[in-house]
């Protein structure tokens, strides 16, 4: 089955981590990455822009609304995802323990509908 | 025989097979899919053929190996009516296979372990656990898990339906969980059991015949993992706490149906047998040398039991093991007991000190025994008025009419 693991986290606090803090992480998700391909779980992944990057759309009576900034305004942000392709959703949230953003931040892990 | 004769004979052994095995086979039947809603349908389905099949061909010599063929051919024809089935249906027709190739087998496995644990599972909501437990493992119908919990049947029924969808969907194992992770996640098992057991115990009078049973089954569910996870000290701990309670049930009540509180039970009126063999599983799980919070609460059971059979005050040894679980569960219920125990060695003042620090809990605030422990305590220091008030409260608390006559009586008594 495949499951999206969602990463949540304060993205201004994330922002402010000083450049060793920073170095650390990335090296952490790197090797994290990795450990998905070896397992020969992964299904894609990405890191997103921060949320004042965003803009949101939406159609209502046939006009396009176009807004700026996050669809909501939450305490913690989407940072990224990984998505992964494993056997039940307990390897599933084994791989979301050992993601770098469960320290500090928030993984949700959903299920894909499968087609 | 006459048709009508066979008719019976078939349901008496349908009802026996459903009553022997109903979890095996949902287990069985959602191993591979982790379906449980289907399979419980395909199993009805099973059912209503065997009632119409039987009276005509007789009652097979293996009923349950019948059922799960009939089972699992309808669970195919359902899978391949869906597009993406024919992974499913190919899994589905190979636990077939498995089974026909022992056909002298005289037992089908017994996967219910694994059904528990999926049941209990913590990506599962708490409070769905124990009835979902109820009803894939022992077949209880949501109407009478309704009844039991105190909650409105549509409600529990889509709460269920959810539950399994969850299951379903979100691809929730059936499987019993790698030693590692076995610790925690059986815990999730052994609280659900107790939250069943919990739920009927309530029911002192036995007056409401779901909740009666769900006592029964609970301490069914708590053999059945001691049965397939022997060496698990909890779960001896938590199948000795209920033996404990169950023996003391009788007792709860007098010839006039009255409330009677634990020490003015009369042990002769308690079950020997079953004190003996709770007894036993207390003490082959405490040679595993892991306390834990189920031991300990067995433990205390033990304590009270011996109390009343020898005459003998032993209220330090009740305190310590309090002491103990309240520093293990951190529950505001073991605190009120723990007080009380206080009472009895360091007298009323000590106790209602120590119920004000923790009075300030929400969840004691609505629980009647906080109120009636407070009011006995209060009597004992003389304190009529308050005790009074005390009394009236937990009064108002309580739904069983007999705990209501005696706290009614004890209010009375303060004069």
């Amino acid at each position: 089955m495949q499951y999206l693991l969602m990463i949540y986290s304060d993205e201004k606090a994330y922002a402010q981590r000083p450049p060793d803090v920073i170095k650390r992480t990335t090296e952490a998700y790197l090797a994290y990455a990795d450990a998905i391909k070896k397992a020969g779980a992964d299904a894609g992944s990405a890191r997103l822009q921060p949320t004042h990057t965003a803009t949101t759309v939406r159609v209502a009576d046939g006009k396009t609304q176009v807004l700026n900034g996050p669809y909501a305004d939450t305490k913690e942000q989407l940072g990224g995802y990984f998505l992964i392709d494993v056997p039940d959703l307990d390897a599933a949230l084994s791989w979301a323990a050992r993601c770098p953003g469960a320290q500090g931040g928030v993984i949700e892990v959903r299920p894909i509908w499968a087609m | 025989m006459t048709s009508d004769a066979r008719a019976v004979e078939a349901r008496v052994a349908a009802e026996a097979a459903a009553r022997r095995s109903y979890g095996k086979l949902v287990a069985l039947l959602a191993a591979h899919t982790r379906d449980l809603a289907g399979a419980e349908d395909a199993l009805s389905e099973a059912f209503a053929s065997a009632l119409a099949d039987w009276p005509k061909h007789g009652c097979p010599a293996r009923p349950e190996a019948w059922l799960l063929t009939v089972a699992r051919r309808k669970l195919v024809d359902v899978s391949r009516k869906r597009a993406r089935g024919e992974a499913v249906a190919a899994q589905i027709l190979r636990l077939g296979d498995e089974l026909d190739r022992a056909p002298d087998a005289p037992e089908i496995p017994d996967e219910r372990l694994a059904l528990m644990f999926a049941c209990a599972h913590p990506a599962l909501d708490a409070g769905i656990r124990a009835p979902l437990m109820l009803q894939v493992v022992v077949g209880l119908d949501a109407a009478a898990i309704a009844s039991a919990f105190l909650v409105a049947p549509a409600a529990m029924g889509q709460r269920l339906v959810r539950a399994k969808q969850k299951i379903r969907r979100a691809g929730i194992p059936l499987r019993v969980p790698e030693r590692a992770e076995l610790a925690a996640r059986l815990e999730a098992v052994l609280e659900a059991i107790y939250a069943a057991f919990a739920e009927g115990w309530a029911d002192a009078a036995g007056a409401d015949v779901a909740r009666r049973e769900l006592a029964d089954e609970g301490i069914d569910l708590g053999r059945l993992v001691v049965e397939l996870l022997p060496g698990e000290p909890e779960a001896l701990g938590l199948l000795a706490m209920m033996l404990y309670a169950e023996a003391r049930r009788a007792a709860r009540r007098d010839a006039n149906g009255e409330y009677v509180p634990l020490d003015a039970q009369d042990p002769a009126r308690w079950d020997a047998a079953l004190i003996d063999e709770a007894e036993a599983l207390l003490h082959a799980a405490s040679a595993h040398g892991a306390i834990g919070r189920y031991q300990l609460e067995a433990a205390l059971q033990s304590a009270h039991v011996h109390r009343r059979r020898a005459g003998v005050a032993n209220w330090a040894e009740v305190l310590a093991l309090y002491d103990a679980l309240l520093a293990l569960s951190g529950s505001p219920v073991v605190a009120l007991n723990r007080a009380v125990a206080l009472g009895e060695v360091k007298g009323p003042e000590a106790a209602l000190l120590a119920l004000d620090e923790i009075g300030a809990d929400r969840r004691l605030v609505e629980y009647q025994p906080y109120w009636a422990a407070r009011a006995q305590l209060l009597a004992r220091t003389g304190a009529r008025d308050e005790a009074r008030r005390a009394y009236s409260l937990a009064l108002g608390l309580e739904r069983d009419a007999a705990v209501q006559r005696f706290l009614q009586d004890r209010r009375e008594a303060l004069g």
